[in-house]
């Protein structure tokens, strides 16, 4: 294992395995901050009572219509000036990692560049000043930004129709599962299980769960990817859909898929596809060709649309033909004058499964993802794809000499390790992962997908530059050496530098604390 | 490519170091059927500029809101947003964040985020909130799953009250995960008897407060005869200012509250993006939907946040969670908790009295115009007009006179002929005295 | 009798004439982490063997705990719900989750004695 031995000198010579030396980190302050560190405390405890950082006119006489229901109690919201709000919500931004400062190698969840034009675009008084429920006369290009985008939806994915109301992933999930069901029941087929990988993100048996559905669990075979043969043993008479990832949660692609979909199709079943990894193939593999009846996009993961602290997101779901009758509400039609808001069950929309939100889903990630789409075109579009799989094998190589690849062979856009290298360290995933925060990157996926031992899932995005891989990989591999040299101590205790270390999240389940309280006897810990 | 670091050097290195020839080396499980040369029909990349443009010139085909006389409300209000709001929503640090899995790397969402649950508990008079759901309609269904599970009974009675997407949202979720609705039909200028209704086998319910047709009621009694019955009473709000002046749901008794935020920090948006409220009481915390962020202490014994009692949810409960809910709506929610306490207690309530103040002098003009009736008896900042025609065709002709007069009832019940002549109208603190002079004429005129 | 027995899925159970403890083994609450939250039945609840009788979480992990024999729910441990610690402090002690009225004592010989448990725990690895 000569190469082992060369990445474990080299990082060595780097000086990136040694353990972290002192830094000052236990220096004490009066203030408790250090430096550009600053604490801050809640709202609540920075009252300023009458005080408002937002200058509002009395209101002029007016005999009340409430009908006596008038709250005679104070609400308890604390009232601060617009400067000391400014710098509490900036002292809190500065406590937070965020693609903007760095990889964040989070595996299927596709964390790439936000690009600030569609920022601009979505504000736009055009966009963001409109209300949904205006007359159509008055929204015309609201309608023509959602039907272009279904447009460019259609075409990278080759299916026919999309749905654009669901507000998340998880909620377009519901979507496609809603619309199988309503199609088996329609045909008078209906039937009781769903077929999910082990490998599988938790929305998907969750989903299925609330769909009414029960969840039968596939096996990986050997290779990572869906056992074939344990699949078309589980598909039967009573099998509504398969579930499935693709490229999967261990980032490989099903090369098995054509004929699990000839099999799920020869059972009369559905083929719904979890488009969390579609930044594998976007501009370079359709949907439609593989033999997929529904798939989710998550705009917030391949189209760019800000994570924004865990959303908003959006969710649509292309359909194909057998499914698009049963699509949720509004749907847009092409008419004779123009473009239609269709908002109730009759003429096209006749079968809906009905409404999924109170109104025509998240125009403004529709607007930002649009822009990201635009500006990448169809060439651009296929270029990410090639530089996220470029991206995560270029990894791969740098790393497995040392870190124990899951699967062996190529990757798609991310790349899944388990703990085996961590092996009588005493070093486990989640110790490794605290100790790379030290190092100034956000971790990667830890401990899913389940179906390996400690599993490590890294998504790099084409977003990363080279020279950033090449840091990302040295510091991997210098964290390994340090595992293996038998540092453990310096492993749990990580991560050191950041605003809190690790945090009790025992005693957080055990006594639940979900709110500030204005008795001081309930807030818990020591300052 | 502008968003793209990787060089054509870069490329071929990364190429030679894995040890392949070409990149479609990389794409070799891609079966071959499937395999397409050239590049999907749409047109190439484009710089910012014509980016810019081209969607520009979409967005210069609407009539925004703030343009013209506005007064549509119908669940979606809109109300001045301090411009620090958005300057500070747009920091990095926030906008391009993820979910806080990893707590030491994500204090400042994890402190915003229980600073908002505190803010929501407090609004809505209850115990506990969660971190967001992502509308108020999707937070109603999910508030009927859960009356369902902590009851183990079956049936939601639906008030006529209830916003029609709101009550639609829950039938389409309630036709696939079990359970019956009894809905009640929309009879505005007279009240509910829900009380009579409620027996043994009601899980809850579900008002809402101002109603869709802006009547505002105390729910006290029928909180009483649900407890009696051992069912639950949701509320739900879909103007969230109204609670700057309005007696809480937790006051008149509430056990659960679903409510849409986007009055306070986030614009209309077309729909979307808003954000769900959800909160409810303590002892019924592990049924609750979303993620849900609680204070506990660092190694070092300092104060911090971490997401908790997360075996409700998916990614450990899987098909035994509460919900399937991921993703939340937390850019937005950040924005309602900024909003807020630039607000403040105070601020709130001036905001509050604005818009009653704005809607109440509207209401008395408009009453002037002849044969145009008010239908309400309370109202916050919504009411309801009888008009002596349909009130669609007058929508749609004070549209050409460049008015947005409000929202017919007819575009959510279209099937209800009756109700054709009703006439939402909003009035917030963004309505000016020429906006109420223009409304008067305008309807006046077209009405003549 | 006071005969101690355990599943597969790592309960323990002691008999006791015609009632049984049951909890979840040392083996299990290491591998769960620490406790956090348990949910017990209702007394008066009928179980059935290899149904799942309570729940047991971690911060990280939620996991059904099984009936090793079908019964009657007569007492369920008040003092895990309080303190949930006590299940890792002291498993086959003072972190018993129920006691069961046995339907037929029969069912426990079919389960493992310690010796043949420990046997299969040495073996997950």
């Amino acid at each position: 294992m000569t190469g082992w031995r060369q990445a474990l000198s080299a990082t060595r010579d780097q000086t990136t395995g040694a353990p972290p030396a002192e830094t000052g980190s236990d220096m004490a302050t009066m203030t408790g901050n250090r430096g550009l560190q600053i604490e801050e405390k809640l709202l609540f405890e920075q009252d300023s009572p009458g005080h408002c950082g937002v200058d509002l006119p009395e209101a002029l006489q007016f005999r009340s219509r409430l009908g006596g229901l008038e709250r005679d109690a104070p609400i308890g919201l604390p009232g601060l000036s617009e400067p000391q709000i400014v710098r509490h919500f900036t002292r809190l931004s500065q406590k937070n990692y965020a693609i903007d400062s760095g990889l964040y190698p989070l595996g299927s969840c596709t964390m790439k560049h936000n690009p600030r034009l569609n920022e601009k675009l979505a504000r736009l008084p055009g966009f963001a000043d409109l209300h949904p429920l205006q007359p159509a006369t008055t929204v015309a290009g609201a309608l023509e930004l959602i039907d272009t985008l279904a447009h460019w939806l259609k075409l990278l994915t080759g299916m026919p129709a999309v749905a654009l109301s669901p507000a998340a992933g998880a909620h377009g999930e519901l979507c496609g599962m809603m619309t199988i069901r309503a199609a088996l029941t329609a045909s008078g087929d209906a039937r009781r299980r769903i077929l999910v990988p082990e490998s599988a993100h938790g929305t998907n048996p969750a989903t299925a769960a609330a769909c009414g559905y029960a969840i039968d669990s596939i096996p990986a075979n050997p290779r990572g990817r869906v056992d074939l043969a344990a699949l078309k043993a589980a598909l039967g008479g009573d099998v509504a859909a398969l579930m499935l990832t693709n490229p999967n949660t261990c980032g490989l692609f099903e090369d098995e898929i054509l004929e699990i979909a000839a099999a799920v199709h020869a059972a009369g079943a559905y083929f719904y596809c979890d488009g969390a990894n579609f930044n594998a193939i976007v501009g370079r593999v359709r949907p439609a060709d593989l033999g997929i009846d529904a798939l989710h996009l998550n705009l917030h993961k391949t189209f760019s649309t800000p994570h924004g602290g865990g959303g908003p997101g959006s969710g649509p779901v292309a359909l194909a033909a057998t499914l698009a009758p049963y699509a949720p509400l509004p749907w847009i039609v092409h008419a004779a004058d123009g473009l239609v808001l269709v908002e109730h069950a009759d003429g096209p929309a006749h079968h809906t499964i009905g409404r999924l939100k109170g109104f025509h889903g998240q125009m403004g990630m529709f607007v930002r993802a649009l822009a990201y789409m635009m500006s990448h075109g169809a060439d651009g579009l296929k270029q990410v794809a090639e530089d996220a799989v470029l991206n995560a094998n270029y990894l791969r190589v740098r790393v497995e000499p040392v870190l124990s690849l899951a699967y062996p062979g190529t990757c798609m856009h991310e790349v899944l390790f388990d703990d085996r290298f961590l092996k009588d360290t005493g070093v486990t995933t989640l110790d490794f992962a605290k100790a790379l925060i030290d190092e100034g990157f956000h971790p990667m996926t830890m401990y899913f997908p389940l179906v390996v031992h400690g599993a490590l899932l890294i998504e790099p995005t084409e977003t990363e530059s080279k020279a950033a891989l090449d840091q990302f990989a040295d510091v991997l591999l210098g964290l390994a050496a340090r595992a293996r040299a038998g540092d453990a101590a310096s492993f749990h205790a990580a991560p050191r530098l950041t605003p809190r270390r690790r945090l009790d999240e025992t005693n957080a389940a055990r006594k639940p604390v979900l709110r500030w309280r204005p008795d001081p006897v309930r807030t818990e810990a020591a300052e | 490519m502008r968003y793209l670091p990787l060089t054509r050097h870069d490329r071929a290195d990364m190429l030679a170091a894995i040890g392949v020839p070409s990149i479609d080396a990389l794409f070799a499980d891609v079966p071959a059927p499937a395999r397409r040369e050239g590049l999907v029909d749409l047109p190439r990349a484009r710089g910012e500029l014509e980016v810019d443009r081209a969607i520009a010139a979409m967005a210069a085909k609407n009539v925004a809101a703030g343009s013209v006389p506005f007064f549509l409300g119908g669940g979606v209000y809109r109300h001045h947003v301090p411009a620090a709001v958005d300057h500070l929503i747009q920091r990095g640090e926030f906008l391009t964040s993820y979910t806080p899995y990893q707590p030491e790397l994500a204090q400042g969402t994890l402190q915003a985020l229980f600073e908002f649950q505190t803010q929501v508990a407090l609004l809505t008079g209850m115990e506990v909130a969660n971190a967001s759901l992502y509308d108020g309609a999707t937070a109603c269904a999910e508030a009927v799953a859960m009356a369902r599970r902590v009851t183990r009974r079956g049936t939601a009675i639906l008030s006529g009250g209830l916003h029609p997407h709101y009550r639609e949202v829950c039938e389409t979720y309630g036709r696939f995960a079990g359970g019956g609705l009894a809905l009640q039909p929309p009879n505005p200028g007279s009240g509910e008897d829900l009380a009579r209704l409620v027996d043994q086998g009601t899980a809850c319910v579900v008002v809402q407060n101002p109603d869709f047709f802006g009547e505002v009621r105390d729910y006290a009694a029928l909180a009483q005869a649900c407890h009696a019955a051992g069912a639950l009473l949701v509320v739900i709000v879909t103007e969230i200012v109204s609670l700057g002046m309005v007696r809480s749901p937790g006051e008149m008794g509430a056990d659960i509250v679903a409510a849409e935020g986007q009055s306070i920090g986030n614009a209309l948006n077309f729909g979307g993006p808003h954000v769900g409220l959800f909160a409810s009481r303590d002892g019924l915390v592990r049924q609750m939907p979303g993620r849900l962020v609680g204070q506990t202490a660092d190694a070092e014994g300092r104060r911090g946040w971490v997401l908790t009692l997360s075996t409700r949810e998916q990614h450990i409960r899987r098909e035994k969670a509460t919900s399937n809910i991921c993703t939340n709506a937390g850019l937005c929610a950040l924005a309602f908790t900024i909003h807020l306490s630039l607000l403040g207690e105070a601020g709130l309530v001036r905001l509050a009295r604005l818009n009653h103040a704005a809607a109440v002098g509207l209401a008395e003009r408009l009453a002037t115009v002849p044969r145009v009736d008010l239908l309400n008896r309370n109202f916050f900042n919504e009411f309801t007009l009888r008009l002596p025609v349909p009130a669609a065709a007058v929508v749609d002709r004070l549209a050409e006179r460049g008015i947005l007069a409000g929202i017919p009832v007819s575009r959510l019940y279209p099937e209800r002929e009756d109700l054709a002549d009703l006439l939402l109208v909003a009035a917030t603190e963004t309505v000016t005295a020429d906006d109420v002079d223009r409304l008067e004429q305008g309807l006046g005129e077209v009405l003549r | 009798m006071s005969a101690l027995r355990f599943t597969k899925d790592h309960e323990w159970i002691r008999q006791d004439g015609d009632t049984a403890v049951i909890g979840i083994t040392d083996y299990a609450q290491s591998q769960l982490g620490d406790v956090v939250y348990v949910e017990l039945p209702e007394l008066g609840r009928r179980v059935e063997q290899g149904k799942e009788a309570a729940v047991v979480e971690s911060a990280k992990a939620a996991s059904e705990v099984y009936a090793p024999i079908s019964g009657e729910v007569i007492a369920v441990n008040g003092a895990i719900v309080d303190d949930p610690a006590k299940v890792n402090a002291d498993p086959m002690g003072e972190g018993w989750f129920l006691k069961l009225k046995l339907a037929d004592a029969r069912q426990l010989d079919a389960l493992m004695d310690e010796a043949a448990y420990l046997k299969f725990v040495a073996e997950q690895g």
